[in-house]
């Protein structure tokens, strides 16, 4: 049952939260053993939230849009009262005092929190392998990873342990493991959502989006969370337009373009003469660009008008990425001392009760990132370092802001391959980095992406492509991903 | 070896020239923080003005207040800065009072710029910038003495992290210890009249570091400087400047050089020493917080500000002297702009008063809390009874005391109190009496040196104002005095 169906249901009298609660905390304790998707399943709580639905609804009060819609939250939100990890040992047992503005907006939409999911420590990571309590398998092949970092997330959408759940996306953290897991991820433009209780990763990159097994979900999910926010100075004033309401809209006369740098083995971008010589990222796979291809395809034959277009500094993303998140996390991670919260390591004296804690309580993933953030901020590197990367991020927003003067939406993988197996990247922190190379781009630009699931790789597992657009294009970007819903295969057909 | 402390300037030898800057710390008086809404007050019971903002919690995000950025530009246009859109920046280092282990502060784009403080005596010091910044908490050592090394813990008060401050840099303007201090009081001075803060060194809601170094006369280079902090009053900025300015003179003399350092006063001993050397001090790593939007300032709100601030001390100063006539000396309008007490005397002098006695006598005996029930024009009628002679200055001090006090008109009070300065006949025969009641000291007094008549003129009239209980006005009794000598 989709969310929507089920806050209908519900409303309706036809069926009660607290039934819809029960049927998916059945699955979870099946199968979540398995899967590792929860740090923490809120059994007891989601029972009384869907009894407080449910008692709205007798008593023929007004519930929200998402009245009793279990939802999974990454356990990098803040819930007060609530053990919110990071899924970090430095942040073991730590109980927010308050709910982040996204938790808020869910409860009084009539969303039922289930639990806390798994993400890489701090969100930083692509595969949740970087978790301190054991990584997420992937439901569709329990060998593989679900991506990440919300790869608890996308897991739980994926094995209908909740309808929705919400990631944060700092460079791909929703989108690749959404496609990963074969559901659909939502980054929304850069304070579309508030970041408020959002457990600071990279401040400029970060945001918080929704996944769901249906961009419908996720296109209710994104209207009951965003919106003006005065606890986050860099959220954006004014409403937010409806998205909804225009999801069966089409694409008829939409401008679609295909980023030939994130799509070099493309059949378009091959027949383009006018590209040659154009520099591409490499590790795109064959079966991956295959589909992106046939969404082309599938948009054309709904009406839409498909180019290629040259953006050259997507394809310096990874590098600028690789400076500004580290630098921001340095300063961001720098309040985990051992003094007020969390984990401590005593010592002779403050200083080194520091570092002892920060050496106990922070993953190895996390200490390379702090260490290249600190490196990078440097007196006598800050210029060739983070001052270089925030020119790259300035040339890459006047690109794509050139290349939306010529089209609606931008065409490219989510992810470069299928989900891999669990392992396979962990030893190689440059490899695993270039899973997140087509989804970059976005969070430098602060522009809204969305990844759909469409088609399954050569090995069955699902592949996901990915629509980019301008600042607050989200009406358009999500009714062009609800056309791509439509038209996607179902499981096994080749493109 | 120390040298030993002077006290007191010049404090280099002529051919020595001191260079100070001043960095001062001022917390704004705010209601609220700088990013929370928790209480901005001093003196409540530890961590009860706090919030996840100003803990710095994870997820939780500042939000800049709005009043702390106007006080701080009223402040900018007051010492006539340039100000400007701003940027906030993250100040990294780690300290276990600072809840985010990163402080927000500004950096390469601060609120106000260029600007100068004008002292009274007419000495103009450049101000580099002053910037908005966030306290920190307030970390109590407990054990050991209260000293950090020794102590056994130490406890933490948030209630100060957050609040807002800005941080006043000077230029390297300042020559003396003299001038140093006539800088904080201006300063100060100015605080208070714009309504910004309260500016109190003794509870911390104003600070100051003093960077000191020393240069040949005549020179316009900079040498290496030391940043003195832990100068907790007037008296300790001037101490420690004359003994930091003396321990370089020593070094450089001696073929040594100082080291760049940041050193403390130890009040004490009078004396500075040694603290973080800058050499191997952090490196901060500022970058612009992402958290933060830029500040920029709506198109007019620099004119309303101007338009809105109330006259500055400077201002004040040249008017009441320029009341005066030449009368009111520099000093006494100084003391009175600072107490709020120039508008009283100029006032008194609309209202007829003699500028010169108003200003002294106000300034020299109204230092009180509380006094408001003076009137100018009460003000004005004591001055003329003490010009004319119907007031001594001691008993025109008494009386004004009790106006201060609610006691009424300055004729009433005098009358009460049998107040009547004793003149003409009946002093000169009470003087007569003490001449002759004091053979040896009169004959001293009329063969004695410059030095020694004064010492004995001293002495007989302390006895002729103890035969007529104080009623007699000491001036008319030196006369006399001098008369009877016959010089």
């Amino acid at each position: 049952m989709t969310a929507l169906a089920i806050a209908a249901a519900v409303k309706s009298g036809e069926r009660t939260a607290l039934d819809v609660v029960d049927e998916h905390l059945a699955r979870i304790s099946q199968r979540d053993a398995e899967i590792g998707a929860f740090n923490l399943v809120l059994a007891d709580e989601a029972r009384t939230a869907a009894r407080n639905v449910d008692a709205a609804v007798s008593r023929g009060e007004p519930v929200g849009p998402l009245a009793g819609v279990p939802v999974a939250l990454k356990d990098n939100l803040c819930t007060r009262g609530v053990p919110t990890t990071c899924s970090s040992r430095m942040l073991e047992g730590w109980r927010p005092p308050y709910d982040a503005t996204v938790v808020q907006r869910l409860r009084s939409a009539g969303a039922v929190i289930v639990g806390k999911t798994n993400l890489d420590e701090f969100a930083m990571g692509s595969s949740t392998e970087n978790s301190a309590f054991g990584p997420t398998r992937n439901p569709h092949d329990t060998g593989r990873v679900p991506g990440g970092s919300s790869g608890g997330s996308a897991a739980a959408v994926a094995a209908g342990f909740a309808p929705l759940a919400l990631g944060s996306d700092t460079g791909g953290s929703v989108r690749q493991p959404a496609a990963l897991c074969g559901v659909v991820g939502f980054k929304p433009t850069y304070g579309a959502v508030s970041r408020y209780g959002l457990v600071a990763f990279a401040s400029s990159l970060d945001q918080i989006g929704p996944m769901a097994s249906n961009v419908a979900d996720t296109a209710a999910c994104y209207e009951a969370i965003s919106g003006h926010d005065p606890r986050d100075s860099t959220s954006i004033d004014g409403a937010r337009e409806p998205v909804v309401a225009g999801l069966g809209q089409g694409v008829d006369g939409l401008r679609v373009g295909l980023v030939a740098e994130l799509c070099a083995a493309s059949a378009r971008v091959q027949q383009d003469d006018g590209l040659d010589g154009v520099s591409a990222v490499e590790g795109v796979a064959a079966d991956v660009i295959a589909w992106v291809d046939a969404a082309a395809t599938a948009l054309e034959a709904a009406g839409a008008a498909v180019t290629v277009v040259s953006v050259p500094s997507a394809v310096l993303g990874l590098s600028a990425y690789y400076l500004i998140a580290p630098a921001e996390a340095s300063s961001n991670l720098a309040r985990y001392d051992g003094v007020r919260y969390g984990l401590r390591v005593d010592a002779a004296n403050a200083a080194e009760m520091n570092v002892s804690s920060r050496s106990s309580g922070f993953g190895a993933e996390v200490k390379r990132r702090i260490m290249l953030g600190t490196y990078a901020l440097s007196a006598g590197y800050y210029d060739a370092f983070y001052g270089k990367a925030l020119r790259v991020r300035t040339l890459m927003l006047r690109e794509f802001a050139a290349a939306y003067a010529d089209v609606d939406v931008l065409l490219c993988p989510t992810a470069p391959t299928t989900a891999f197996e669990l392992g396979a990247k962990t030893a190689d922190p440059l490899l695993m980095y270039l899973n997140d190379v087509c989804t970059i781009p976005s969070n430098l630009t602060g522009h809204p992406a969305v990844s759909v699931p469409f088609g399954s790789g050569d090995d069955g597992l699902p592949v996901g492509v990915q629509l980019m657009g301008p600042a607050l294009s989200e009406p358009v970007l999500l009714r062009a991903a609800a056309v791509l819903e439509r038209a996607a295969p179902s499981d096994g057909s080749a493109p | 070896m120390s040298p030993v402390v002077p006290e007191r300037e010049p404090a280099v030898p002529g051919d020595w020239e001191l260079v100070v800057g001043l960095e001062v710390h001022v917390e704004l008086s705010t209601a609220t923080k700088l990013f929370c809404g928790c209480a901005n007050r001093f003196g409540d019971a530890p961590n009860t003005n706090v919030c996840p903002v100003c803990l710095g919690l994870p997820g939780s995000l500042p939000v800049v207040n709005a009043a702390a950025v106007d006080f701080s530009m009223r402040l900018g246009r007051a010492l006539g800065c340039e100000v400007r859109g701003a940027v906030f920046a993250r100040k990294n280092y780690f300290y276990p009072d600072m809840p985010k282990d990163y402080q927000i502060s500004q950096y390469d784009q601060p609120t106000n710029t260029d600007g100068h403080l004008e002292l009274p005596d007419g000495h103009t010091v450049g101000i580099e910038r002053a910037h908005i910044e966030e306290d920190t908490g307030k970390t109590t050592h407990i054990g050991g003495g209260g000293r950090i090394h020794d102590a056994d813990y130490a406890l933490v008060d948030y209630n100060r992290a957050g609040v807002p401050l800005v941080e006043i840099v000077s230029r390297p303007d300042i020559r003396t210890a003299e001038q140093a201090r006539a800088y904080v009081r201006e300063l100060r001075a100015i605080l208070l009249a714009i309504g910004v803060s309260d500016a109190r060194m003794e509870e911390g809601s104003m600070r100051v570091d003093a960077n000191v170094s020393v240069r040949p006369a005549g020179s316009d280079e900079l040498r290496t400087r030391c940043e003195i902090k832990n100068l907790s009053s007037l008296r300790a900025l001037g101490r420690a400047i004359v003994y930091e300015a003396q321990r370089h003179v020593e070094l450089w003399s001696g073929g040594e050089r100082p080291r760049q350092e940041t050193r403390h006063w130890d009040e004490a001993n009078g004396r500075t020493t040694p603290g973080r050397s800058k050499e191997d001090a952090d490196d901060y790593r500022y970058f612009q917080d992402p958290d933060l939007v830029p500040l920029a300032p709506a198109t007019g709100t620099i004119a309303a500000i101007d338009a809105a601030l109330p006259p500055l001390p400077a201002a004040r100063r040249a008017e009441l002297v320029a009341s005066g006539g030449g009368a009111v000396s520099t000093e006494d309008a100084a003391l009175l702009v600072e107490r709020d007490q120039d508008g009283l005397v100029r006032a008194a002098i609309a209202a007829g008063a003699d500028p010169g006695v108003a200003a002294t006598r106000v300034a020299n005996d109204l230092a009180v809390d509380d006094w408001s029930p003076v009137t100018p024009e009460g003000l004005a009628a004591l001055v003329s009874m003490e010009i004319s002679g119907r007031l001594t200055a001691t008993q025109s001090k008494q009386v004004l005391a009790e106006m201060a006090d609610g006691g009424g008109a300055p004729d009433v009070i005098a009358q009460r109190r049998g107040f009547q300065a004793m003149a003409g006949d009946d002093l000169a025969a009470v003087v007569d009496q003490v001449i002759a009641g004091n053979p040896d000291a009169w004959s001293r007094f009329c063969a004695g040196d410059e030095a020694e008549r004064k010492k004995l003129a001293g002495f007989l009239t302390g006895q002729v104002m103890r035969a007529t209980r104080g009623q007699a006005d000491g001036a008319a009794v030196n006369r006399l005095l001098q008369e009877r000598a016959g010089s």
